[in-house]
């Protein structure tokens, strides 16, 4: 599916204006009902299973389950995303696991130089920032 | 039990939204990599005062073709000629490419990605004793002259689950937060009421509340993707929403740019890859990293068989390549199947245990082999796990471990996009400098540059990434790139048209009607029925979206043909998308999210008719693997060599298709 909610993790981000996973879908799936206070994937078959939400959210409430025509019951593939790397659980349908762990980011969160302040030269040429001469083809 | 004849989500629309106008300078539509390669070069040519506004559907901190992270870059030039990778393009998209493009991507792509990799993207490295390493760990950076792995000639590994997040982090910082909207939808592009050819604003809408949003612009970027879920994918319950290509790509960048007169080019061109079957895996890494063949089902490797020598012979010098171009290593894949030597397998199990093989052989130890088993492992899953992870469910889901098994491979139903493996988008102006050819017409269609880089046929309308045509396999790296030289053209653009005063056709409040048309009629009409979904007045979005891709795939040559069409196909086709365009003037959206899934689908429509209407016009198979005509069967250099590019009218609402001469600028002789 798409992911789904575990409405006995999910706490609706406690009502702030934008839920985690409404806020990151991509696709604009993930809703937040407010009269339940719990968030859903409003349209399972348009869901890309880019993991955005179940990534992103602060309660660990968003899962997968795979798209059930074609994906066989029982086997689960769930993330734990830390700033520098993330850890993925892969559970077989037969009960077998398998942990993997990969660096995701080399700096602190917020780090990335945007070079602010810092202007090109000539506004005429094909040179971009930090380029101070092109080739041209043989 | 109530009635189901209420909106379907959460946020209700209204008949009557607020609206909202922006007076800008530039406006940035898209924020993927492209657009956050503008948003991230932009400020450093603008001066403080110029007003520069981002619009994103999404969030783009996970918006796009990276959203979900990649686990390679396919475009570094590193120590190869960029002569070289302009002939790889070229011979892989069977000889009609637009050189300057490709490259113009050449000589910036590498600064993007060390620019990642400043930012913090890991990027895998070899050690001294010529072992991979991931990016994690100590090694010298590209900039500092470190070995990234190199999977074939162009493509360079990274631990690319956060590479998204990291480039959009800068890009939002140089822009300013207040400068990029996000959740907001343009649905059209628009021209100015005074001076004929150039863009003047844009209108869109929150898809978080009813407002719609007017921009008036001197200058715009449109960068928002290619298209799916435009034919009749393999899967199609909720397994349409795994599309191989990011199921959020509209089509909007050809529409939207299109509609207002910029010419397309090379529209016909499509995208069908072979990957791993339903889960849609990259399939890159298996060929390259791991060396894996492909089995039919007989278990015969036939990649190398003399029959296939043969068959490749026919399309030359296409052919001779040892990199077989992709749609022609489709077309061989899909003469097995068609003969009934399927299915096709990726024998992962054979791939991975030659790598221990190899060792045990050379006399690793079993302790060193275990430790270097697990490394192999976790990098094949890695691979999966970055970039798409519903692979790696269908694995555990089936109790697939790939090296005690083969999976089966397919070609997927086809894509439109520009960026990746296939070149079809919009014709654009190359760089204002000598080598490119200048050619004596007074027709931009037939012109290779006017003045901007990157600039469309219409003035101040600038376009990158997937959004520009005949320049594939550009990437992730070459669409940022792309974007970054958009950005130094736009300011150009604004300062050497100081004087400009946009102003649009139609007010903003016509403009406001138009993109809520389909909420006025959901309101007017939902007590017609008792069920919202079957009303005799409207149609839906959902349904309006399986209605064209019942009729691409079985007319236009989707899978259900083995991507077999003829011109009789195309012209029942067209009738039949001429029908739907129609219709599709009655969708009806009663929540927000349904109104972003109408014009998601207006978008739809409008680019697959391009489509058609190109592939009818060449009368040739330039594809092999891609689309065949069966009343054009073969790849005709002598009379189609040569772009075919397409303008509408917005005036008249004519279309104008030619053929449009194709210039080799780097030599043909050797071809490659």
């Amino acid at each position: 599916m798409p992911s789904y909610v575990d409405p006995s993790k999910c706490d609706g981000c406690k009502g702030g204006d934008k839920t985690a996973c409404m806020y990151i879908c991509p696709n604009d799936l993930m809703v937040l009902n407010k009269e339940e206070m719990k968030a859903y994937n409003q349209e399972p078959d348009a869901c890309w299973e880019c993991y955005s939400c179940v990534k992103i959210c602060p309660q660990g409430a968003i899962f997968v389950r795979g798209y059930d025509d074609f994906v066989p019951m029982g086997g689960q593939v769930h993330p734990m995303r830390s700033a520098d790397s993330i850890m993925w659980t892969v559970k077989f349908r037969n009960g077998n696991m398998k942990r993997f762990k990969f660096p995701v980011r080399t700096t602190a969160e917020g780090a990335a130089n945007a070079y602010p302040g810092q202007k090109g030269a000539n506004l005429d040429d094909e040179c971009l920032l930090l380029e101070t001469a092109l080739p041209t083809p043989k | 039990m109530a009635l189901p004849n209420k909106p379907n989500g959460e946020i209700d629309a209204v008949v009557n939204p607020e609206v909202v106008e922006h007076d800008v300078d530039v406006l940035i539509v898209g924020g993927g990599m492209a657009a956050c390669g503008t948003a991230f070069e932009i400020k450093k040519w603008a001066s403080d005062d110029l007003k520069i506004v981002l619009c994103d559907k999404a969030s783009m901190e996970r918006s796009g073709a990276v959203a979900q992270g990649l686990s390679a870059i396919n475009t570094y030039i590193g120590e190869n000629p960029i002569e070289n990778y302009v002939k790889m393009v070229r011979n892989d998209l069977m000889g009609v490419v637009r050189e300057d493009l490709i490259y113009d991507c050449g000589r910036h792509v590498d600064e993007s990605v060390k620019l990642f990799e400043e930012w913090g993207l890991p990027v895998w490295k070899k050690d001294a004793d010529g072992e991979n390493l991931d990016g994690s760990k100590p090694a010298p950076t590209l900039r500092e002259g470190g070995t990234p792995v190199r999977t074939g000639k162009w493509q360079i590994m990274i631990n690319g689950e956060s590479y998204k997040c990291i480039v959009a982090e800068p890009a939002k910082a140089a822009l300013g937060e207040e400068n990029c909207l996000e959740r907001i939808f343009i649905v059209k592009m628009l021209l100015d009421k005074n001076k004929a050819n150039q863009i003047a604003g844009a209108v869109g809408f929150s898809t978080r509340e009813n407002k719609v949003h007017v921009f008036r612009c001197k200058a715009a970027l449109v960068a928002c993707g290619g298209a799916v879920n435009i034919f009749r994918p393999r899967s199609t319950g909720e397994g349409k929403g795994r599309a191989w290509y990011p199921v959020w790509n509209a089509g909007s960048t050809y529409t939207m740019c299109g509609q207002v007169g910029a010419t397309m080019t090379m529209m016909e061109n499509r995208f069908t890859p072979a990957r791993f079957k339903d889960g849609y895996g990259p399939v890159g890494a298996w060929f390259l990293l791991f060396k894996a063949k492909v089995q039919n089902g007989l278990g015969e490797f036939y990649a190398n068989s003399a029959a296939v020598k043969d068959e490749l012979s026919k399309f030359m010098p296409y052919g001779a390549s040892a990199v077989t171009p992709t749609c022609l290593r489709n077309h061989l894949m899909i003469n097995e199947l068609k003969e009934g030597r399927g299915p096709i397998y990726m024998a992962t199990d054979v791939a991975l245990n030659a790598f221990l093989d190899d060792r045990k052989a050379a006399g690793m130890n079993d302790k060193d082999l275990k430790k270097f088993w697990k490394h192999l492992e976790s990098e094949a899953w890695e691979d999966f796990l970055d970039m798409s992870v519903g692979q790696a469910g269908l694995w555990a889901g089936a109790n697939v471990e790939p090296e005690k098994v083969g999976s089966e491979i397919m070609p997927t139903e086809p894509y439109l996009l520009g960026s990746h493996s296939g070149c079809c988008g919009i014709w654009t102006s190359g760089p204002n400098e000598a080598w490119v050819p200048d050619v004596a017409n007074d027709s931009r269609a037939h012109k290779y540059k006017w003045g901007y880089n990157r600039m469309t046929t219409v003035d101040g309308l600038f376009t990158a990434g997937d959004g520009v045509g005949a320049s594939g396999h550009k990437f992730s790296s070459g669409a940022h790139a792309e974007g970054r030289i958009v950005a130094k053209q736009l300011v150009k653009y604004c300062r050497d048209n100081a004087d400009f005063k946009p102003e649009l056709k139609q007010t903003a409040q016509e403009l406001a009607d138009e993109v809520y048309a389909p909420v006025k009629l959901y309101k007017e009409n939902v007590g017609l029925s008792t069920a919202a979904n079957v009303n005799p007045a409207y149609c839906k979005p959902a349904g309006i979206m399986m209605r064209l891709m019942k009729a691409t795939d079985e007319y236009g040559g989707g899978v259900a043909t083995y991507y077999m069409t003829s011109g009789k196909l195309l012209g029942i086709c067209m009738d039949l998308l001429k029908l739907l365009r129609e219709d599709a003037e009655k969708m009806a959206a009663g929540d927000l999210h349904e109104l972003l899934r109408a014009w998601e689908n207006y978008h739809r429509i409008w680019c697959v008719e391009m489509h058609i209407r190109h592939i009818q016009f060449r009368e040739e198979s330039r594809y092999p693997g891609f689309y065949y005509r069966s009343d054009f069967p073969t790849c005709d250099d002598e009379n189609w060599k040569c772009f075919v590019n397409s303008t509408f009218n917005p005036d008249t609402k004519e279309w104008l298709c030619e053929k449009v001469e194709c210039i080799n600028i780097v030599e043909t002789d050797p071809w490659l």
